[in-house]
């Protein structure tokens, strides 16, 4: 998968969570980063019960602060396997809890398609990007997890939250903290309407 | 002549219809891919392209499914009126080969059985949605297809005015396609009916995309309308994976209905890259 570096438009970085926002300011929308580490799944249901927490006061599954989250609902893992298919789901769903989340010190997030006007407005404020995986890729994706453990909401089972242990899983900066969007300069450059 | 076939049979065929579309992207659907890779002028577009049939060679190989999200199972059973069903109950028949499918083969249980609730996994992947139809002749003709929710979201119908025209129509397709951007995993497959009913516009649109990506329609008029499309639909610029290209979409299939003098029903199904259909005879 490192092939990407090649065709990247931007730069590539190496990153492994927890993140800071030092950090992720420094990313561009085209660059791409290579994350090699801890991240968290989560996906409409943890979302949901996440954000509920948080305004509950309630103990949280994992460490909000520099995390970063990847929206996906894998599927079962074969016997003897770390993870099934774990390709990335459609952003714009988790985009009600998106705000509260990042305000509470998520770094990045991981999907694909396009995040809504607020969100992209909050990133900008609290520091934060959000990148996509390819849509589709999701047998290739699961071979860069090489650890994976549910730790919460094991009832949701492909919506759990999931702590899982990357190896250079590269991802595409979509919204930077300048507000730009990788999917709106895309387009428009080979829109021909 | 009356032909009996016992309800088990159909139930393998599901099953095994089931197991094949997670893991093998139709030969037509990889050879659409190669070709894009081809024609497409974004380096991003060409690599999102090739990742996929890098994807598609290791999920057939490795036997890992090809999307996380394995989908919701749809059936199109084309019943022929010769055929007399035996050995129990058709909807159950073919509910039982969706059960064995997602469960022997670790595909994921993707089915709430509460739409507002969302509290209860139904745990098998059932119920599937069923069209039924009834045919001349003696087989059946079972077509399994495993949608994703990613790219259902961006299916809609929209009651146009008559007034709207064709010139409505592709607009409306232009402006649904952009706005849907990178959320249905593109390169997807357009199918659009016109005409029919609210109902019928809908299962017409999703039953076009069904369509061997590489066929022609009989009726040379619709044929040229769809080449009209696929072009103004790769004219959006939204590109393999929505980061922007020139290949938005493999094929846009087009259905055209009769419809009532007082309406003008238009629906868009969309059909993501892991373009997961697959059917038998029997």
């Amino acid at each position: 998968m490192s092939a990407i570096i090649q065709i990247a438009m931007g730069k590539t970085f190496k990153a492994t969570p927890p993140l800071t926002a030092a950090k992720v300011s420094e990313y561009r929308a085209g660059d791409v980063v290579m994350l090699t580490g801890t991240i968290y799944t989560a996906r409409d249901a943890a979302h949901k019960l996440i954000v509920k927490m948080i305004e509950d006061g309630g103990e949280l599954p994992f460490e909000l602060e520099g995390a970063v989250i990847y929206y996906v609902g894998p599927t079962p893992a074969r016997p003897g396997r770390v993870i099934g298919s774990a390709g990335p789901t459609t952003s714009y769903r988790m985009d009600p809890y998106t705000p509260l989340l990042t305000e509470s010190g998520v770094r990045m997030t991981v999907g694909k398609g396009s995040r809504g006007d607020e969100v992209r407005k909050v990133l900008k404020e609290h520091m934060a990007v959000y990148c996509a995986a390819i849509g589709g890729a999701a047998a290739l994706i699961s071979q860069q997890i090489t650890a994976a453990e549910v730790i919460a909401f094991d009832e949701l089972g492909a919506e759990a939250v999931r702590r899982l242990t990357v190896e250079e899983f590269p991802v595409v900066v979509v919204n930077d903290v300048e507000g730009n969007d990788l999917f709106e300069q895309g387009m428009s450059e080979y829109r021909r309407l | 002549m009356v032909r009996e076939l016992h309800i088990d049979e159909v139930t393998n065929a599901v099953a095994k219809l089931a197991e094949e579309a997670a893991f093998e992207l139709p030969d037509d659907f990889l050879s659409a891919l190669k070709r894009m890779q081809e024609q497409e002028t974004s380096e991003l577009g060409k690599h999102v392209i090739g990742q996929l049939l890098k994807n598609a060679e290791l999920a057939r190989t490795d036997r890992v499914p090809m999307c996380q999200d394995t989908g919701m199972a749809i059936l199109f059973i084309d019943i022929g009126q010769d055929v007399h069903l035996t050995g129990g109950d058709l909807r159950t028949a073919i509910d039982e080969g969706v059960r064995r499918a997602y469960k022997e083969h670790y595909l994921r249980k993707s089915i709430y059985e509460n739409p507002y609730k969302r509290d209860k996994n139904t745990g098998d992947n059932t119920p599937a949605i069923i069209h039924y139809d009834i045919v001349p002749g003696n087989k059946v003709k079972v077509l399994f297809a495993a949608k994703g929710g990613g790219s259902e979201n961006m299916s809609t119908v929209k009651m146009m005015r008559p007034a709207d025209g064709i010139e409505g129509v592709k607009k409306f397709v232009i402006d649904w396609v952009t706005q849907a951007g990178g959320n249905p995993c593109p390169p997807i497959v357009v199918g659009v009916c016109i005409g029919g009913n609210f109902e019928l516009s809908a299962l017409m649109a999703k039953k076009a995309v069904m369509r061997p990506v590489d066929d022609r329609h009989p009726d040379s008029e619709i044929a040229a309308l769809e080449d009209e499309l696929l072009e103004l639909v790769n004219k959006t610029g939204v590109g393999p994976g929505g980061f922007g290209g020139t290949q938005t979409a493999a094929a846009v299939k087009v259905d055209v209905r009769p419809c009532h003098i007082a309406t003008f029903p238009v629906a868009i199904a969309i059909q993501c890259n892991a373009s997961r259909h697959k059917e038998i005879v029997l």
